[in-house]
């Protein structure tokens, strides 16, 4: 219990950093860059209003000591203010992002999902079959794949089986000219068509890392006493297999989940702009295409967000599989 | 590796060497030997530990309550002598290393003093540094305390460079050739581009000893130095300590949980338990007679074909030395204290043995006894041999 | 993924002790003799040696308008040309430069910043763990990729992404805690043997501990981190120079395929603004990541061993298969 204290408040210092963080790198920048990004936009129609939003953004205000700018900055983070979108105005930064942020969670869902049970499953057959012709072949193609860029694999994919062969959709996240959002069938079945792309580019990518961990965990494991222990009692190869030996191997899977979710988090980014796959990472792309820099900051944000709150839920769940962890090992 | 034979020496056939070695510490004790406070000292202690104690914290789990630490070492004093070889004995867990390494600085005491040439020593920098230059350890592990990455000439040239004895190249492959020599690693040229992983155990503890003996210390605190190597090579690395004694009058703290090379190789023997000092006197006073019934539980241990069969005898020369009222009690009380030694993070009060001790008092509960001097420079912690005014000023305060 | 390769192939013992003689002759029997790390040496140092001799292998100058459009590829332009009629090829050839350099210094600069803040927080332990840990360990959780972009895009907005240092910078500030955690952990370890203990009692001052006797006993895993950070440098550069971040008036491999989407080459069918910028990224990760795992191999035996019990669990299995 104390050891779930101590992580949440580690986490809650991450929290405190990548929010601090946010507020602190604009007011560093050399130069000015609110008057050079004002000083861009003069060639459009530009009110007021915008430029207000656009100084108050990067906390040009000589009239405001800079801790109570923080203190704001806080406080407006704490009821979901993000800031106006430049690029969007006059939309709130907030609004923008809880569009985006189901398409992106459900994209790296069930990439991540899948992949760790693709994967993970490759692993343990891999590792039973050692020695034959597999075990040879399949860890450096994997590797191969898995050192491949993802935007250029997500290229590549789009390429191919988008505008040679034309199999699946390559662009936005439903069918934006022909069905409207709902929880029609319809839409339903076309989120899931324009999502088949994305999601194996995200598999193919991280397919690599899941397998060797498993299989390398599997093979360890295998020469563990207690395996054998189950062989020599008689039970069955695929139980052995599972129930004894998967079961312990998987473990150092789950902490490397924290790991695998930022790797994917990067890939599911670069894999939403090839796409324009209407989630944070093309938003995010959006805003640094426009030099909004409110919209960027406040992507930033919500990743972050995300991702630790992500691995603080993967702690939870390690410390209720691992017994250890549990009876207080330190 | 626990070796209960007490006569090692015995065991190598044809040497009649060790005897020779034997009588010759045992005569040279009118000498060298000087115990505390009875007699005229006749050299002054090179380093000293006064009332040593180590409280090792504990990472507390609890939030709330009192911190929890380790007692490793409980008020311990002892006193070591150049050119005199000092045993500490005991089981592991004892606190000998411990206290090796509060001597060899490389923890701080959380009480109590050290003292070299009767001087405090200092916390800074350079008193740090003048110490080592006087006080060298040798590890217990010839295969982990060389560095795998560097060779021989790197570890000997280290200690000759950090002490300025030599300043160039030239000089410092003499020298390093010389300490070979010394060490009886020959020839000197072809051991001195070997690494760590190329060398035997043996070899490897010989190296050790010459990266100590190039500080040119005067005190050497040897952790178990044979305890890792084969039995056959222990007496050749001992033999080799013994001389270097002689030649360069060198104090020695000789820590080891095996008797026989604690009476094969020092003049005088300290009995630890559980972090405390419970005896210790001259080697063979120590080991024929012990008094405290730890030291005779662990020389019980040890079997000895000279005593098989007499121990009754023992115990009756206990009762003629002693003769107070209580020793006559004990009779043929084989000392039957069976158990573990207790945890040290929270230790028994008063005497640590009282739990397994077969002669304990209430008193030996509450309060540690003082030191009790038997004579001939004998000493023991033990209510059983304190005066009967100490032990009842001890029950009644 | 950094992940380690197990395999069962007999691979030769590259050691780092020993005399310098012997180390050379080690590491030289090692690259030969493991198929991976040959692979993967052979495709840096190719790579290596294009970018140095960029000027001898194409005429064009990368960054000119040679012809109206985009060509495919000809006996003139072999891998044809862009949208603006640049030689693909020589930026290319010119672009690895950049590719390179940038990667390899921001890989260096994180590499000795894991260095000093693994080694340091593990071998004073203390305070000073806890600070450097923490540290450590918020810059771990905070998402690499979106902070790099954040970092990038703030600085191309003050033009400073002129500079590819900076773009070197902002990876090495991004890259450098995954090294650091595991340096540290290793660091803990090896404290806490003798031979450390032994420097100290000689009278080793921590610096020189730590320099020393502890370092070069780490050096296999520094290299593979090294090259580990050098693999996500390639990647996350190649990525901001995509998202327009680097600079876009000199040619790299990203810039190549940043001026390639924003002329929707692939769309259109000109696949060969793609394709060559891609396999050479992809070849080259693939490269260190290969040489990443034959050093695994070699540095720990371990990896090596062929365990009896699987042989056997086999053996059965074929048995039962062979008596149907």
């Amino acid at each position: 219990m104390r050891y779930l204290f101590r992580r949440a408040g580690f986490y809650l210092i991450a929290l405190w950093a990548a929010v601090t963080f946010n507020f602190i790198i604009p007011r560093l920048m050399p130069g000015d860059p609110a008057e050079a990004y004002i000083a861009k936009l003069q060639t459009q129609q530009i009110t007021r209003a915008q430029i207000d939003a656009i100084r108050a953004e990067f906390g040009v205000n000589p009239h405001v000591p800079i801790w109570k700018q923080y203190l704001d900055y806080l406080n407006g983070i704490l009821h979901g203010n993000l800031g106006i979108s430049t690029s969007q105005f006059p939309t709130p930064v907030g609004d923008i992002l809880k569009q985006s942020l189901p398409w992106t969670i459900g994209l790296v869902g069930a990439a991540l999902v899948l992949s760790f049970f693709i994967g993970t499953l490759i692993g343990i057959l891999i590792a039973w079959k050692r020695g034959s012709w597999y075990d040879t072949a399949v860890p450096p193609l994997l590797t191969f794949l898995s050192a491949i860029p993802y935007f250029w694999m997500a290229l590549g994919l789009v390429y191919i089986f988008g505008v040679i062969l034309n199999w699946f959709p390559t662009d936005s996240g439903y069918d934006v000219f022909n069905v409207s959002p709902g929880w029609s069938m319809d839409f339903i079945g076309s989120v899931v068509q324009h999502a088949i792309l994305p999601v194996i580019t995200l598999i193919i990518g991280s397919l690599a890392g899941w397998v060797l961990i498993m299989r390398n965990m599997m093979v360890t494991t295998l020469s563990e006493d207690y395996v054998l222990m189950a062989e020599a009692k008689g039970l069955s190869e695929r139980s052995v297999m599972f129930h004894y030996a998967a079961r312990n191997a998987i473990l150092p899977s789950i902490t490397s989940f924290s790991i695998a979710l930022g790797l994917i988090v990067s890939g599911a980014l670069l894999t939403e702009i090839v796409y324009n796959y209407p989630g944070i990472g093309y938003s995010l792309y959006k805003g640094v295409q426009s030099d909004d820099y409110a919209l960027v900051e406040g992507c930033f944000l919500v990743i972050a967000l995300a991702v630790i709150f992500a691995n603080f839920l993967f702690e939870l769940i390690y410390v209720f599989l691992d017994p250890r962890v549990r009876h207080g090992k330190k | 590796m626990n070796s209960n034979n007490p006569e090692i020496a015995r065991e190598v056939p044809g040497n009649t060497a060790v005897t020779d070695v034997s009588n010759r510490t045992i005569a040279n004790f009118s000498q060298t030997f000087a115990p505390a406070g009875e007699e005229k000292l006749s050299k002054e202690p090179i380093l000293e530990a006064v009332n040593l104690k180590k409280d090792f914290p504990l990472r507390s789990i609890k939030l709330f309550g009192p911190a929890q630490a380790v007692h490793a070492v409980e008020d311990t004093s002892l006193a070591l002598y150049p050119g005199k070889a000092t045993a500490l004995v005991g089981e592991s867990g004892s606190g000998k290393t411990t206290v090796a390494r509060l001597l060899g600085r490389l923890h701080e005491p959380t009480g109590g003093e050290i003292r070299f040439h009767g001087e405090p020593v200092g916390n800074n920098h350079q008193s740090l540094r003048a110490y080592r230059r006087h006080v060298q350890y040798i590890f217990q592990d010839p295969f982990s305390s060389l560095n795998p990455a560097h060779g021989v000439r790197y570890h000997l040239a280290r200690s000759l460079r950090l002490y300025g004895y030599a300043h160039n190249a030239h000089e410092e492959r003499e020298q390093i050739l010389a300490l070979l020599e010394r060490v009886n690693l020959t020839p000197a040229d072809h051991f001195i581009d070997k690494f760590p992983h190329q060398l035997s155990g043996g070899q490897r503890q010989r190296i050790a000893i010459a990266r100590v003996l190039a500080v040119r210390p005067s005190v050497i605190l040897a952790d178990e130095p044979v305890s890792m190597l084969d039995v056959s090579i222990r007496l050749d690395v001992l033999n080799l300590l013994l001389r270097l004694k002689e030649e360069d009058d060198l104090a020695f703290l000789f820590i080891t949980h095996d008797i026989a090379s604690a009476r094969y190789f020092a003049e005088e023997t300290l009995v630890m338990y559980a972090g405390q000092m419970v005896e210790g006197g001259p080697t063979e006073e120590v080991i024929q007679h012990p008094r405290h019934p730890y030291s005779q539980l662990l020389l019980s241990a040890a079997p000895d074909p000279d005593t098989m069969g007499h121990k009754k005898a023992t115990n009756d020369a206990f009762d003629k030395r002693t003769g107070t009222k209580a020793q006559a009690n004990m009779g043929d009380a084989t000392p039957s204290g069976r158990g573990e030694p207790p945890s040290l993070i929270n230790p028994p009060g008063g005497c640590r043995f009282h739990p397994r001790c077969p002669h304990a008092m209430p008193v030996c509960r509450q309060y540690r006894p003082e030191r009790t001097n038997l004579g001939n420079g004998h000493w023991t912690h033990c209510f059983l041999y304190s005066k009967r005014e100490e032990v009842s000023r001890a029950s009644s305060t | 993924m950094q992940v380690t390769n197990i395999t069962n192939q007999k691979t030769a013992s590259i050691t780092f002790l020993g005399s310098k003689k012997d180390r050379v002759s080690s590491i030289f029997r090692a690259i030969t003799s493991n198929p991976k790390i040959a692979f993967g040496v052979s495709v840096v140092t190719f790579f290596v040696l294009i970018a140095i001799a960029a000027p001898l292998l194409t005429p064009y100058d990368p960054n000119a308008s040679i012809v109206k459009g985009s060509l495919p590829p000809s006996w003139a332009h072999i891998f044809g040309t862009t949208g603006l009629g640049q030689d693909i090829f020589a930026q290319i050839v010119y672009g690895a430069r950049v590719t390179l350099m940038v990667a390899f210094v921001a890989a260096i600069g994180s590499t000795i910043l894991q260095v000093v803040m693994g080694l340091s927080s593990a071998y004073y332990g203390g305070m000073v763990d806890e600070v450097l840990s923490l540290i450590i360990n918020v810059f771990l959780v905070l998402p690499g990729l979106p902070l790099t972009i954040v970092l990038a895009s703030l600085a191309s907005a003050s033009g400073a992404n002129k500079n590819e240092f900076v773009i070197a910078l902002v990876l090495l500030f991004t890259s450098w805690s995954y090294g650091a955690r595991v340096l540290r952990a290793q660091t803990l370890s090896l404290k806490e043997r003798e031979f450390v203990a032994a420097a100290r009692a000689t009278g080793e001052s921590s610096l020189l501990i730590i320099s020393s006797e502890i370092l070069p006993n780490e050096v296999s895993l520094i290299a593979s981190t090294f090259v580990g950070t050098f693999v996500y440098a390639v990647g996350a550069e190649v990525a901001l120079e995509f998202l327009g971040l680097g600079d876009t008036s000199r040619p790299s491999w990203g810039v190549i395929l940043y001026w390639a989407q924003n002329n929707a080459a692939l769309i259109v069918g000109k696949w060969w603004q793609f394709v060559p910028a891609g396999i050479c990224i992809a070849l080259l990760c693939a490269g260190l990541t290969f040489i990443n795992f034959g050093m695994d191999e070699l540095s720990n035996p371990r990896l090596r061993v062929e365990r009896p019990l699987r042989r056997h669990l086999i053996s059965r299995k074929s048995k039962a298969v062979a008596s149907r």
